[in-house]
């Protein structure tokens, strides 16, 4: 094998290698620091990684597509793709960084693996290759698999390690036969190739549909589509919630990518096939999504099951299939990481204050608004935007979503997507009346108030996101732009 | 400078949030909705009798999706723009005098309010005036839960589900024009014209969110929960503006946008109006609460308007924009003062006062005056806009037009009725005597004066405000072709007929 290959188009992997290096890096500083000591240090390290990451993306930004070995591409998706995982990692380490401590346990092994699990959602989004595309899945679920436990002390965050574990297992082996099928349809496991010998007839078209079917399940499961959802509120509820945070959006937007990049290059000759089925799942899975959410009492289970709700949402931008429906994806997948981490992070200042280790029920917010007007006003603002009130970036993400599948035909699909926005929301606004319009039970909170720890971060986090989410709602044109579509 | 006008208010709520005192938050409140009406008072003197939109400005917003940033103002426009500005400073100096409770929040959201109503009047561009449409809801369903009296929670995400609902097919509707014209600029899609099939869907989807706002029989039941609960200053904005934005929806977007359609349901929303006033008069005839009978009044009265529009002509279309502006005014200054006598004894059941004028003659001096003006008696400002409505509708359907004025007999029982039972009769209740209610003091009155004057004003000069609005009403293509409207879209086979077939266009002389 001619060594040139090698080398040749690396740079187009670069944010990748730079974050593969500084994991390595992280390894050994974490066994080189004395016990106990740097710990938050670690924190600071993680983060100047995944800024020196965002410097690389911005480094080749704007070059030539270029295609490293036939296995990963730099094309302007890809980056963008880059980018909303990079802006979920940092905001995921910023919120770790007190919480780990509060539960007592160490950073080193956390933090490479939450470093790890970014790099495999970002190759996710370059993969054009099944074997790659597999790796990439493999990465990042391990490593969440693990994070997700990370709460030794509590059963629920065990449970959900367990459970997420097993399910993505399995799921994954549904994933790796639909992509031997795909290979036997195909005769090649490289997307342009692929989509070359079916298109020319050739091949062997018959194992195409269950191909895609098998794939569906595996993707299906780690965005979190009806029916492949179970595992997702017992998760997002169990986990740690730094981590719930960061995997709901991280998750999303690469498997998201994957599933786009593979069905758009591969496939797109089969689109009128798979487009069916897909608007079937995205109507299955934001109505259940949403009629579930509204039965939750715990803020942690709901956010999960409106995460199944937005999976739905942004469906249906697959189901449109055209490169601006990519871009809109892309668009809604990085508001998105800015309003349920956010909404994640005010959890995490909330969930000490009221007493849960881990969680906070709804009934636990009455009246919170007058003890943290601020927080509260942010929880508003996250609330507001996830269930896409204008002007607020949520609105912009879905609009821009339902605009493209307008454009591509697909009205029927949009009315029901609206109405399903129209009910989720009911139970968006139950936690601001919560907080605003009900009354605080008396006792207890004032020592409550006292006993907070240290957490700059989270409120750190909190403004950043909801900054961002005001922004990106009043001058959404500069944001849209910044994310490119597959072939734009 | 319409963005200085609509956005004054808004640097008003951050620079109130962020006033150390009290009294400084009220006086800044204030200032910045006088500094904003003042603006809007800047409108005038440049203003050319023309139907084009005036003011405009127009910059891109999103340019990826083709969304301008694009204001403009014409006479349908232009006097809600004034309503607005002018009851605001109103709301927000009865805001200063009783909101004890959180009033930073409170004045912050009043003034987002402002923005978000300026915003719907005056946005061109069919995506930003659906965000600042659905950004109206926010402030006033916070007013409406923190600051609302017992059923407030309810209320409020009542009041905020049912309008967000309503409003979801409209997102649906704006895309599809898009889809078909390639614009979501309002004059561009009007100067294109649309297909009629695309017309009857996107109508239908306009309609329910406009009809919900207004509130056209029978999308009413959140209004009466709304007004009963929200404090004092919200009601006046809920009833004197908020609800216009769905009339001046179906003015601004329904038809010009889609003038088939409109003409094909005007019969039918016609009847829903009919019913709405009637009903809501009736209604209002039994209350015993003297807020749920201005909430009433107010179905009716927005009846009357819907009424006037779907005639289709000018004089019915003038009407209804002449009493736009009345109806704000008059009840605005009801339920204004329903909140002082609410303030003075803490309650608003009408079988508690009586023989008021013995006691605070001056509040019952102007509760009269205001009630006439809400009856629509002849010298006054309801008087106009009725009978110009009514003068419209006996165009287009003189049976519409005898209902319609049946409503206007039933106004004047239910505001006499609860005119008798506060202030005349005898004064038995101790609570009611002199010493214990205080007439209405100078603050009081100088937020009533300017409304009342105003009743006289367009009562006597009404041309002021309709040589303005006339322009911009003759040049809508329903009102000024009405038969060219037929031959341009000359595929009629998509339209459905309804039992109520009273095609107005074919009675226009």
């Amino acid at each position: 094998m001619d060594t040139a290959l090698l080398t040749e188009n690396a740079v187009a992997l670069l944010p990748e290698i730079v974050l593969s290096a500084g994991v390595m890096v992280l390894m050994i500083f974490d066994i080189l620091r004395r016990e106990q000591n740097g710990a938050s240090s670690l924190a600071g390290l993680s983060i100047a990684i995944l800024l020196l990451g965002i410097g690389a993306s911005l480094f080749i930004w704007g070059r030539p597509p270029a295609e490293y070995m036939e296995g990963a591409v730099s094309d302007g998706f890809a980056l963008s793709v880059r980018l909303v995982v990079l802006i979920a990692g940092v905001l995921g380490v910023l919120l770790s960084r007190n919480y780990l401590p509060a539960i007592e346990r160490q950073g080193g092994a956390f933090y490479s693996l939450q470093l790890l699990a970014v790099i495999g959602m970002m190759l996710m989004g370059t993969a054009t290759n099944l074997i790659v595309l597999f790796i990439a899945l493999e990465i990042f679920s391990l490593a969440l698999y693990i994070l997700s436990g990370f709460y030794r002390e509590s059963p629920r965050s065990i449970e959900a390690a367990m459970k997420y574990f097993l399910l993505g297992a399995f799921a994954s082996t549904f994933f790796v036969y639909g992509a031997a099928l795909l290979y036997g349809a195909g005769g090649s496991a490289h997307y342009a190739r692929i989509h070359e010998t079916l298109s020319a007839g050739a091949g062997n078209p018959s194992l195409v549909m269950p191909g895609i079917a098998l794939l569906l399940v595996g993707f299906g499961f780690k965005v979190s589509l009806v029916p492949f959802h179970m595992w997702t509120p017992d998760v997002y509820q169990g986990a740690p919630t730094p981590v719930t945070a960061f995997m709901s959006v991280g998750t999303k937007a690469a498997a998201f990518a994957g599933f786009f990049r593979l069905m758009m290059t591969a496939l797109p000759s089969y689109q009128s096939q798979w487009a069916l089925p897909l608007a079937i799942l995205a109507v299955l899975t934001m109505t259940v999504g949403n009629l579930t959410a509204l039965r939750q009492s715990s803020v942690k289970r709901m956010l999960a099951y409106s995460s199944v709700a937005h999976a739905g949402y942004i469906l249906i931008a697959l189901v449109a299939g055209t490169a601006s429906a990519s871009s809109a994806a892309l668009f809604y997948l990085f508001t998105y990481a800015f309003m349920n981490v956010g909404a994640f992070a005010v959890i995490i200042a909330f969930e000490k204050r009221v007493g849960n280790e881990n969680d906070v029920e709804q009934s636990d917010l009455a009246g919170i608004a007058d003890r943290s007007p601020a927080l509260a006003a942010a929880m508003a603002v996250f609330m507001l935007s996830l269930s896409g009130i204008p002007p607020l970036a949520g609105f912009f993400g879905k609009f821009m979503v339902f605009k493209a599948a307008v454009e591509a035909g697909w009205a029927w699909l949009v009315v029901i997507g609206v109405l399903n926005s129209a009910v989720s929301a009911y139970y968006y606004l139950r936690v601001v009346v919560a907080m605003y319009f009900q009354q605080a039970e008396e006792g207890g909170e004032a020592k409550e108030l006292d006993a907070l720890p240290d957490s700059r971060s989270p409120h750190f986090v909190v403004t950043v996101a909801a900054v961002a989410v005001v922004v990106i709602g009043l001058q959404p044109g500069l944001w849209v732009d910044l994310m490119r579509g597959l072939g734009q | 400078m319409l963005s200085v006008l609509t956005f004054l208010p808004l640097v008003g709520a951050v620079v109130v949030l962020l006033a150390p005192s009290d009294s400084l938050k009220r006086w800044l409140a204030f200032g910045a909705t006088v500094a904003t009406f003042v603006v809007s008072l800047l409108l005038l003197p440049g203003w050319q009798e023309i139907p084009d939109m005036q003011f405009v400005e127009r910059y891109e917003w999103m340019p990826g999706a083709n969304i301008h940033y694009h204001l403009g103002v014409d006479g349908i426009s232009l006097w809600l723009v004034l309503l607005t500005t002018l009851l605001m400073p109103i709301a927000v100096a009865f805001s200063n005098q009783h909101v004890k409770q959180n009033l930073g929040g409170y004045l912050a959201l009043m003034l987002m309010m402002e923005t978000a109503v300026l915003g719907v009047f005056l946005a061109l561009d069919l995506v930003l005036f659906y965000v600042f449409w659905e950004f109206s809801l926010i402030p006033m369903a916070f007013l409406i839960g923190k600051w609302g009296s017992e059923n407030r929670v309810y209320a409020a995400i009542k009041f905020f589900l049912y309008t967000l609902a309503g409003s979801a097919l409209m997102l649906v509707a704006i895309l599809a024009l898009y889809f078909h014209g390639g614009t979501f600029d309002l004059l561009a899609l009007q100067e294109a014209g649309l297909p009629p099939g695309l017309q009857q869907l996107a109508f239908l989807a306009f309609a329910l969110a406009f009809a919900i706002k207004v509130p056209l029989f029978p999308f009413h039941t959140w209004l009466p929960d709304a007004h009963v609960e929200a404090p004092t200053a919200g009601s006046v904005i809920l009833a004197g503006v908020l609800l216009k934005l769905g009339t001046y929806g179906f003015l601004r977007f329904a038809l010009p946008l889609f003038p088939v359609a409109v003409s094909n349901y005007a019969s039918l929303i016609s009847v829903l109006a009919i019913v709405g006033i009637l009903y809501g008069a009736l209604v209002a005839l039994a209350q015993r609460d003297l807020k749920s009978l201005v909430a009433y009044s107010s179905v009716a009265h927005m009846g009357f308007i819907v009424l006037g529009i779907f005639a289709l002509n000018e004089q019915g279309i003038s009407g209804a924009v002449l009493q736009m502006v009345n109806h704000g005014l008059s009840t605005g200054a009801l339920f204004l003062m329903v909140g002082m006598l609410y303030e003075r004894r803490h309650t608003r059941l009408m079988e508690d006062y009586g023989g008021l004028w013995a006691s605070v003659p001056v509040f019952c001096f102007f509760f009269l005056v205001v009630a006439m003006s809400s009856a629509g008696l002849p010298g006054l400002n309801g008087f106009v806009g009725e009978f110009t409505i009514l003068l419209g509708t006996y165009k287009s359907s003189p049976f519409f037009a005898v209902l319609g004025t049946a409503g206007v007999i039933l106004a004047a029982w239910y505001l006499l009725h609860a005119f008798r039972q506060v202030a005349q009769g005898k004064l038995t209740n101790p609570a009611n005597f002199k010493d214990k209610l205080p007439d209405l003091n100078w603050g009081e009155i100088g937020q009533l004066l300017p409304l009342v004057v105003l009743f006289f004003v367009i009562g006597l000069a009404p041309n002021f405000l309709l040589d303005k609005i006339n322009p911009s009403v003759a040049a809508l293509e329903v009102v000024q072709r009405p038969v060219v409207v037929e031959e341009r879209y000359a595929d009629h086979s998509s339209q459905p007929t309804f039992i109520f077939d009273i095609n107005p266009l074919t009675t226009v002389d």
